[in-house]
């Protein structure tokens, strides 16, 4: 065994309650960052998870109409004038075929499917409900929301006046699988048409809105025959969603809204917990970093004759500043194993002790192998460098003095 | 006539000076020639610079003016990397306070400065290291923690830590200041017998007129001055 392996090894077997205490120190610090990780790691994933459950990444539709005045004010005009907003209405995309190519052609789409979106009412006897017409294409629209994986009843059919309708939307209207019930759209037209299956996306407004049905039936109901009302497009990056908005917004002259852009909130609170996180990390690491240099720094102190010992019979400086900075090390490697199986262990713990009463995991955690990989190198790099200062003051010690002293 | 042997050391005009405003004198030009085989004692009051020049001689300490040459190297050419590696080749050192290493064996302590000095301990430092505890009598306390020794063994360790890797020139500062009557002596004659022995050159600090007696040559310092120097006749009978 190479000499400041021994001596490092030693030192630390010596000194085991020290060691001990410090490893511990360095084992508590690394189980923070661990199970923060996970569990702020696991929330995010599954918050964007359910988010993106019921939502495209992103939406086309036709620009806002807007009132067009017939005076600009300039710098030698000024003009008194009352603009009023034009009323919206409901308006098919031009050519959205070829949207939907163009669309299919920009880099990170992955899914195209068009739709209509349009508002109504879902009619049962004595009950009546504000819905949302969906009518899509039914294959393309499963690339975009998997209704079919979420169905708690029936089948996905929406050809021949079939729906597919949100679980919460069917218990307002006490409707099941193979009821009828007359849907009017805005437009002033209705149907009757058959509940074929029922979903439950995990949005409540969703679940209690939305009414699926065919393309085709859709069109007649809202008057856009052969026309559609909005292009929604699936991404391979969902956070690459916003950037994808802008280069189809800039091809095609459509409104393009990323969930992104919807979302923002959401967003901004995440990014939010993502800075909280590291300022913690950040801090537990310096505390880990002073705790492993102050253990060090008073070792050197301690051990000040012996280092004059070694130095006049003659080891080399460097060696002797190895000796400390492998100690650092070590303390480093074994305190984040020590700390990664702890910080698992805490985020089982809390996954388990915060399901619900049905048994289903509210708070998931991720625990992958990256991030015990990057804690253990953390935590190795962090013991280096804080042995740095004591290895130095060791390297540094005049032999002469150090012996007369101790 | 054969011409006498090179001498271990030369220390010419050595002035040792500490203090940059005022400045304090420790050693006022010494001149000092060691020949190969020679057991010396250094003696002098407290204060008069015995431990200062052991101190320039053990390459611990650069002289402020003067030369040092060791086994015929010039020390004042050498950077502390050169004098480090100098000190573990040619240099012994035996202390007052045993200076054992706590957390150690008898056998690491021993091995320690070949193991320092190329970084791995070979099988023949440690055969040499076994060989020379068992030379001072501790075959059976090799693994002995140091701080599980009495003070005449771990005092005898620290000998054979010194003359383990056999350095021509051994540095003795007080080794036998404070061990009682009866370690002193045997102290003092594992030394005498190494030295006849192998051949081991020492220069020994010592306040112990008995232990000076013992020796072959007598060096007085007085203010930093060698102010007497003279061979010790052979005892009588």
């Amino acid at each position: 065994m190479s000499f400041a392996w021994f001596v490092a090894l030693r030192y630390m077997r010596d000194a085991r309650g020290q060691t001990a205490l410090i490893l511990a120190a360095v084992a508590v610090g690394v189980s923070v960052i661990v199970f923060l990780s996970a569990l702020i790691g696991g929330l995010q994933t599954s918050l964007i998870a359910k988010t993106l459950g019921s939502q495209p990444h992103v939406t086309l539709r036709v620009p806002r109409e807007a009132p067009r005045p017939l005076v600009e004010p300039g710098p030698d005009l000024a003009v008194a004038r009352d603009v009023t907003e034009r009323a919206q209405r409901l308006r098919s995309i031009d050519q959205w075929p070829s949207v939907m190519r163009t669309a299919e052609g920009v880099a990170g789409v992955i899914a195209a499917s068009p739709s209509i979106t349009g508002a109504g009412f879902a009619v049962r006897g004595e009950a009546t409900s504000p819905v949302v017409v969906r009518g899509v294409d039914p294959e393309r629209f499963l690339a975009i929301i998997d209704v079919r994986a979420r169905l708690i009843a029936g089948r996905y059919e929406l050809d021949g006046g079939g729906v597919v309708i949100g679980s919460k939307l069917a218990a307002e209207l006490g409707v099941t699988v193979g009821d009828k019930l007359r849907l009017s759209s805005s437009e002033g037209r209705d149907d009757v048409v058959t509940v074929r299956g029922l979903f439950t996306l995990g949005n409540e407004g969703v679940d209690g809105t939305w009414v699926l049905t065919g393309l085709r039936h859709a069109q007649a109901l809202y008057g856009l025959p052969g026309g559609v009302t909005t292009v929604e497009l699936k991404v391979a990056d969902v956070f690459a969603a916003e950037r994808v908005a802008a280069e189809v917004r800039a091809r095609t002259g459509l409104r393009a809204d990323s969930w992104m852009a919807i979302n923002r909130e959401l967003l901004e609170g995440l990014s939010a917990q993502s800075s909280s996180k590291l300022m913690i990390q950040f801090f537990v690491i310096v505390a880990v970093a002073l705790g492993i240099a102050s253990v060090l720094i008073v070792s050197v102190v301690q051990k000040s004759r012996e280092i004059g010992i070694l130095r006049a019979v003659g080891t080399p400086a460097w060696r002797i500043s190895l000796v400390f900075l492998l100690q650092g090390g070590v303390l480093g490697v074994l305190g984040s194993f020590a700390g990664s199986a702890f910080g698992a262990l805490l985020s089982r713990l809390f996954e388990d002790a915060t399901r619900d009463v049905t048994g289903a995991v509210r708070f998931p955690v991720t625990l992958d192998l990256e991030l015990f990989a990057l804690a253990t190198a953390i935590a190795t790099g962090v013991g280096l460098l804080a042995a740095v200062i004591p290895a130095r003051r060791a390297a540094r010690m005049d032999p002469a003095t150090a012996i007369r002293n101790g | 006539m054969a011409e006498p042997p090179p001498p271990v050391l030369v220390v010419a005009g050595a002035v040792k000076e500490y203090g940059a405003a005022v400045k304090t004198r420790a050693l006022a030009g010494v001149d000092l020639t060691i020949g190969p085989g020679e057991l010396t004692a250094l003696i002098g009051p407290s204060g008069s610079g015995k431990s200062t020049l052991l101190n320039l001689i053990g390459l611990l300490d650069r002289p402020t003016a003067g030369t040092i040459v060791l086994g015929g190297h010039d020390t004042s050419t050498l950077d502390e990397r050169g004098l480090t590696a100098l000190r573990a080749r040619m240099l012994g050192f035996v202390f007052q306070f045993h200076h054992l290493l706590p957390a150690f064996t008898a056998l690491e302590n021993v091995l320690l400065p070949s193991w320092g000095d190329r970084g791995r301990p070979t099988a023949d430092a440690r055969a040499a290291a076994e060989a020379m505890l068992r030379a001072v009598g501790l075959a059976d306390r090799l693994h002995y923690k140091a701080t599980d020794l009495s003070g005449g063994q771990q005092q005898r360790v620290a000998i054979a830590r010194a003359l383990a890797h056999r350095p021509p020139l051994v540095l003795a500062d007080e080794p036998t200041g404070n061990l009682d009557t009866a370690s002193s002596a045997e102290v003092f004659a594992l030394m005498r017998r190494f030295n006849r022995e192998l051949g081991t050159t020492f220069i020994v600090v010592t306040h112990d007129p008995r232990i000076a007696d013992q020796c072959d040559r007598i060096v007085e310092l007085v203010d930093g001055r060698v102010v007497s120097d003279r061979p010790v006749p052979p005892a009588p009978g």
